[in-house]
């Protein structure tokens, strides 16, 4: 079965395409999902205002969706973004600094999400 | 595949030749698919920002609404809205072909221009909605 050992071990990638490939598609359905739940109650609120939109985000379930949803929009980003800088940077001390700063932006994104979502 | 040691290493074209290549019309969704995703990336803290300011509190709210009116914060938010638009529905163009539907050059061509044809008219609702009066 282990086909990854001596002269046969496989020293090239690191075997997260076929796993970010497959997350990328399941955190856009996630969005997309969401996506159409948030237009449904938005357009079935009527009138928009504050108290409609922030009451929105007030119930748990709605809370957690939305929670949910960033943070695969989140992990998205990351696939996305790390793509890019490895289709168009090519030295490796630039590209690892520019992959890092990724992280750290969406890592800091993520923490502004809940304090926003969870001050309703 | 032994067929494959023959071709050319992949290259990047040089930067002076994107204008000279005539991409075809999936081409041009693939790239703006890059482009839309890049800039929700980077406009990521001005999102994040007025949606704060639209949930924190009814004063808050108010602000945004004078926040909203300027016709730059206008203007980004028509431009993140074409983004969003444009990288949903190629976005659901790429599913389909993930599920091996509409794979052939013509099929790809179709829903290539579907993809235009859903988000360019959405986008410019949301730009009569931004700048229009009504």
């Amino acid at each position: 079965m282990d086909n990854n050992i001596g002269p046969k071990r496989l020293v090239v990638g690191a075997h997260y395409g076929l796993r970010d490939w497959l997350a990328q598609r399941a955190t856009a359905i996630v969005m997309a999902v969401f996506t159409i739940v948030l237009l449904v109650l938005f357009l079935g609120a009527g009138e928009f205002s504050y108290e409609s939109w922030a009451g929105l985000y007030a119930q748990q379930w709605f809370k957690l969706f939305a929670f949910v949803t960033f943070m695969s929009l989140y992990y998205h980003a990351w696939v996305g973004v790390r793509d890019i800088w490895m289709d168009y940077v090519k030295p490796v001390a630039v590209r690892l600094l520019l992959q890092v700063l990724t992280i750290l932006w969406l890592v800091g994104c993520a923490g502004w999400t809940v304090q926003i979502l969870w001050r309703v | 595949m032994p067929e494959a040691r023959n071709t050319k290493r992949f290259t990047n074209i040089h930067i002076t030749d994107i204008l000279r290549y005539r991409l075809p019309l999936s081409g041009i969704v693939s790239i703006l698919h890059r482009v839309s995703g890049a800039m929700m990336f980077l406009l990521l803290p001005f999102i994040l920002y007025i949606f704060d300011l639209s949930i924190t509190s009814e004063i808050s709210f108010a602000y945004l609404q004078g926040f909203a009116s300027h016709w730059f914060v206008k203007l980004l938010i028509l431009g993140l809205s074409w983004a969003y638009l444009h990288h949903f529905c190629a976005g659901v163009r790429h599913l389909f072909m993930d599920a091996h539907i509409g794979l052939s050059k013509e099929g790809s061509a179709k829903s290539a221009r579907s993809v235009f044809f859903v988000s360019v008219p959405l986008a410019l609702l949301v730009a009569l909605k931004l700048f229009g009066d009504f």
